[in-house]
């Protein structure tokens, strides 16, 4: 009887052990392919109708020229779109959502900000997230559905022109795609940044544990 | 197959749609995008001839092109309109675009100019600029989006392309209005037959209330709204009604053909 109490413990324990479930694992590294592929194309696209002063170095932009980057952005669309879609489903679905990034709280997001700036916050269960983590992936949720609409409404502002009417018409929703980029820039240069400060992270979303 | 004939549109080539459709199944594509990761510094030479690899990115990407045609035909809606706005959000001034300088715009005689009308058509005659000025004429003030991002509001004032293919009894079940314009080195670019048939789809005479300026395409441009820029021809020399993908300047440089707004 005991030893039957043990096994399972310790079934129970080899299960917990995974942190990243495979579907996540698979569609994390699909979109961030996928993201990598827009925005490199996007800066291409960009370039050829700056919003502002600026364009972006022609070394890493993706497809040569304005027709070879929106070719890129227009295919990698689907893998980006169709992939989104089914994690947030799945994110729904199986209560991952729910379970890893609620609540946040203000004072959790406060107190593990303070313990992240003096070196104190801890990494020992990978499995749980941190407030700091919940608000940005929450965000970057967020920022990628805003992202895709914004996207659909500058394709399509005939079409699907009450989307485009919720970020201000056609030239609105330049400035939100455009921003939602930035995000999103943002959010891929300090994630990449913690990840490989904490490499058993960046383990746990290759190999899940 | 009764079904899946309805589902196609007119203007796309079922056979094309289909092997697209099977050619952007998850698997290969997945398969493909990743090839195509590989080498991506080489991508960044995608000028057009420069891809000596074998796997073709740029085969892949014109047919997902394909595709995005089929789904935007489908997309299409005869019934949605274009924005319009007030005259007071005009903008002004309304810039000068194309692939050359103003000054090396074409410069059409309206006197000896003749728009000739060709292919799937009833009547083939050809019409002066004095003829298609009796014709009855709508304005619309709507936004122009060039492929390129930017977007300018204007006014342009002409016949409705649909009251003209009447007119001269086209065959509205073929698939293209394909056009062939003046510019330098001969501009052309096909219109799909449902966005030809679009209420606001216009052959433009006037912009601004004032007969179409040299700049923006006289004698003759067609005004699609829910067309990207390119896909409004200025300086309209002939038409042609056709079943046939005649290709265009643009749309042969690797601009999505249907860019449909």
């Amino acid at each position: 009887m005991s030893a039957v109490t043990v096994s399972d413990e310790h079934a129970a324990s080899t299960k917990a052990k995974v942190i990243q479930p495979a579907w996540v694992r698979a569609m994390h590294w699909t979109n961030a392919f996928a993201m990598v592929l827009m925005i490199m194309s996007g800066w291409q696209i960009y370039n050829a109708s700056p919003l502002f002063g600026f364009t972006f170095p022609r070394s890493i932009t993706l497809g040569g020229w304005l027709a070879g980057g929106l070719l890129w952005h227009f295919a990698a669309m689907w893998l980006l779109m169709v992939n989104g879609l089914i994690y947030l489903v799945m994110g729904v679905v199986t209560g991952r959502f729910r379970k890893k990034l609620l609540p946040i709280t203000p004072e959790g997001v406060i107190s593990d900000t303070k313990a992240a700036l003096t070196g104190k916050l801890s990494h020992d269960d990978l499995s749980r997230y941190n407030y700091v983590q919940k608000l940005l992936y929450a965000g970057i949720i967020v920022v990628g559905i805003l992202i895709v609409l914004s996207g659909l409404a500058l394709w399509k502002p005939v079409q699907l022109k009450y989307l485009a009417a919720l970020f201000g018409g056609y030239e609105g929703a330049r400035y939100v795609h455009f921003f939602c980029m930035a995000a999103i820039v943002a959010f891929m240069v300090v994630h990449v940044a913690l990840a490989l400060l904490v490499p058993k992270s960046l383990r746990a979303m290759i190999i899940g544990r | 197959m009764g079904r899946m004939r309805k589902l196609l549109i007119p203007g796309v080539d079922k056979t094309l749609l289909v092997r697209d459709a099977v050619k952007s199944m998850p698997d290969l594509t997945r398969r493909r995008f990743i090839s195509g990761g590989a080498s991506l510094g080489a991508l960044t030479l995608l000028t057009g001839c420069d891809v000596t690899d074998s796997f073709s990115a740029e085969e892949m990407l014109k047919q997902v092109s394909k595709f995005n045609d089929g789904v935007q035909a489908l997309m299409f809606n005869p019934n949605a309109m274009a924005p319009t706005f007030p005259e007071s959000a005009i903008t002004k001034p309304f810039p000068f675009n194309a692939y050359y300088d103003l000054d090396e715009a074409p410069e059409v005689d309206g006197k000896t100019w003749k728009l000739e009308v060709r292919g799937l058509v009833e009547n083939k005659k050809s019409w002066t600029l004095d003829e298609l000025y009796q014709l009855p004429q709508v304005k619309q003030v709507t936004r122009h989006i060039c492929v390129e991002g930017w977007s300018a509001i204007g006014s342009w004032t002409g016949t409705p392309l649909r009251d003209f293919l009447k007119l001269v009894g086209a065959d509205t079940r073929a698939k293209y209005v394909w056009f062939q314009c003046a510019d330098k080195d001969g501009y052309n670019s096909p219109l799909d037959m449902p966005s030809a048939l679009h209420a606001q789809t216009q052959m433009t005479f006037k912009f601004g209330d004032e007969i179409l300026p040299r700049a923006y395409g006289f004698p003759m441009k067609i005004r699609v709204p829910t067309k990207l820029g390119f896909k409004n021809p200025k300086y309209v020399l002939s038409m042609e009604v056709t079943n046939d993908y005649k290709g265009g300047f643009w749309e042969d440089q690797g601009y999505n053909s249907f860019s449909g707004s």
